[in-house]
This record gives structure tokens, sequence and C-alpha cells, in this order.
């Protein structure tokens, strides 16, 4: 079982590795990054990213698509474990920078200590103060 | 956590929350001690692969944002009150100074009061910035900075699924590309338990870390209007 780590959520995926890329399943892609796979090309919200025109099979192939090609793609990083069972999907800084400038408070999901879930946009209305602390 | 408790007492949580989020990739059973001890009334979160940090381009603990009603941020990420008066300390003890321990006392009641004027009276309060301000203090993540995120969510993720060895690569790549991230050297240096016995990740490497800053400061001071300027400390030359 190939594990991948995705914006701060660790998946089980249907994968395939060949050389040093990660395919992964359709439907996976669409269920699990939430990434939909149109004609047009990889698209989330309002951007998509274009198959490349001249090697389409190199990317598609069996209903499997090369993350790896695209995250390089987009520029965002993309690393995995020595035996290539654990990959991570990191963000761009391009998305992180733009985001904060936009000064819209970036959202987030966490757990309280009893696991329940909060976000930041539940709070919405109200001025909040975020602050970080450690055991360390 | 007392002097955020303190403060949220005394605004109130009408129109006000704390949310106190613990970078903590040992996660929840390492954070909670702590919190049962202060019983804040506030929101308490637990993240383990440092979200937070990543996503509002956090460099220490306790770092802080200020959010508006509407989901603005409008002081971006800075130091919450700390003080590099803890410098001076003894560091086979980590006792402090009388003179240390008021300054750091002096600068995080500076910043906590800074805080309950602008809970209280938001966009008018004495410290709160306009939209240039907050575009002018802001410091936006570069390529190694993102990257950095990368290899450390990684790092720990291995670290903590019995990969120690191979996690520890990625958590040194994280640190040498993110020098400035004092949240990701401590939290590695905790996970290889450096610094259990005083609790704190603060060895000799740590303080040589410090001391290399030369004038530069650990925790640099907020903009806030009679935040204390001196070092507190005597830079090692």
């Amino acid at each position: 079982m190939i594990t991948v780590i995705h914006e701060h959520k660790t998946l089980d995926v249907d994968a395939r590795i060949k050389d040093n890329d990660l395919w992964l399943s359709s439907k996976d892609i669409e269920q699990k990054l939430g990434w939909a796979m149109k004609p047009e090309g990889l698209c989330q919200d309002e951007q998509c990213i274009p198959y490349p025109s001249d090697s389409e099979g190199d990317c598609l192939e069996n209903g499997y698509l090369n993350v790896s090609k695209f995250w390089d793609l987009m520029g965002k990083p993309i690393l995995h474990d020595e035996m290539k069972e654990t990959w991570l999907l990191g963000a761009g800084h391009k998305e992180r920078a733009e985001k904060l400038a936009s000064l819209d408070a970036p959202d987030f999901s966490l757990p309280d200590l009893d696991g329940e879930l909060h976000s930041l946009s539940d709070y919405r209305g109200k001025r909040i103060f975020l602050t970080t602390w450690s055991s360390w | 956590m007392p002097v955020w408790q303190a403060m949220y007492d005394e605004v109130g949580s009408d129109n006000f929350l704390i949310i106190a989020v613990a970078q903590e990739s040992r996660g929840a059973e390492t954070a909670r001690e702590f919190i049962d001890e202060a019983k804040p009334s506030y929101l308490c979160l637990i993240d383990e692969s440092h979200q937070v940090a990543d996503l509002y381009n956090m460099v220490n603990v306790p770092n802080a944002v200020w959010i508006d009603e509407f989901g603005k941020i409008v002081r971006p990420s800075e130091t919450a009150g700390s003080h590099d008066a803890f410098r001076s300390m003894n560091r086979q003890d980590f006792s402090q100074t009388d003179e240390a321990l008021d300054l750091a006392a002096r600068a995080q009641m500076t910043y906590m009061d800074a805080v309950k004027d602008w809970a209280i009276n938001g966009a008018t309060a004495e410290n709160a910035y306009d939209v240039d301000a907050t575009k002018r203090n802001i410091q936006l993540p570069s390529e190694s900075t993102s990257l950095a995120h990368a290899n450390f969510r990684l790092g720990v993720h291995l670290r903590l699924n019995g990969k120690e060895q191979e996690g520890d690569k990625f958590l040194a790549t994280s640190i040498a590309l993110h020098p400035d991230s004092w949240n990701m050297f401590r939290q590695a240096m905790n996970l290889r338990e450096i610094g259990e016995v005083m609790g704190l990740a603060a060895d000799q490497d740590f303080f040589d870390r410090v001391d290399a800053l030369g004038e530069k400061r650990y925790y640099p001071a907020p903009n806030i209007k009679g935040f204390p300027s001196e070092a507190g400390y005597e830079p090692k030359i």
C-alpha cells in the first residue's frame, strides 16, 4: 500500500510507481486529492493544468495519471521515501505567498484534545487571536 | 497560557476568541498535560504537522496573527510578546535574574495589552494595522521555505511510523532549507529526545545557534508601542 500525504492529510491510495514517478488512479485523484480530471486538464477550483500535448501517453495510462509530472509542472514539491512507499505532495511557495498577500486568513481544520475538528472559518464574525505554543 | 486566559476573561467571548494551536508533532497526549493544567476556556487545537506555521509563515513559538471578524489578517505573524532576555539565562539550570524576568514580563504585558485593546476596539485600536501596514509587515514564504515544510512533514511522518533514521534525514534537510525556523529545529530535537530532562529542547547546540544570531533577535520585537527596546542579553562575539 502506498501512502500519500497531501495538504496535511495522510491518505492510503491506489497507486503505481514507475521509475521515480507516482501514478494515481483517476478515482483517487478526484475523491482523495480533490482534483478533477477534465478533457482540458487536471482542474481544481478555477485552475486547470493542461495535459502536456506532445506527450499525453506519458502522463495518462489505463486510468492512471502521472501525478509527479503534474506536481513538477505546477512547481510544487513532491518527495518520497527510499522505498517509494510514502509520498508527499507539497504546496508551492507561490500559492502560499499569494494567499497570504491577499490577507485572507488561510483556513485550516485541526482537532482539539478530544479529536473533534475545528475550522478557523467556523468562527467567522469574531476577532481571533491565533497563537501558537509547544511543549518543547 | 495564564496570560492568555486572563485576557480572555477580561475581554469576554462575545466578539472575540483565542485559538491556541500546539505545534506538537508528538500529538495530543504530549500537549494534554499542559492544557489540563492551564484549564483554558479558549479553543486549544493540536497541530502535529505544523500546518499553521506552514500556512502563516511562522518560524517560532509563540507566534501570533490577528484576524478580524471578516476573516482578514490585520496583523501578520510576529512574536506574541516573548523577549530575548532569556538569552542571559544560566545554561545549566535555566535560571534567570530578576532583571531579565522583569524585562520579559514587561514585554509580555505590553503585547497582551495591545491584543486586549484590539480585541475590544478593533480597527480603531492603537496598534491595529490598516491594509497597507499589514501588507508592508507581512513576510511571504520563499521557494525554499515551502520545500522545507514539505521535507519537515515527510520527516515527521516517517519518524512517527518507524523510520527514524530516514525521517531524520528529511528533518535535517528542512532545517538546512529554512534556517530561520526554530519550530523545525526544536521540534526535530524534541523528536530525537534531546532536552527531555528539563522538558525543553535546549542543549548546547541550541544555545550555540542562538549565540550565532549575535545582535539579531531570536524573538524579533513586535512593532507595538511601548514594547521594551532593550536587548536583554550581551551578544557573544
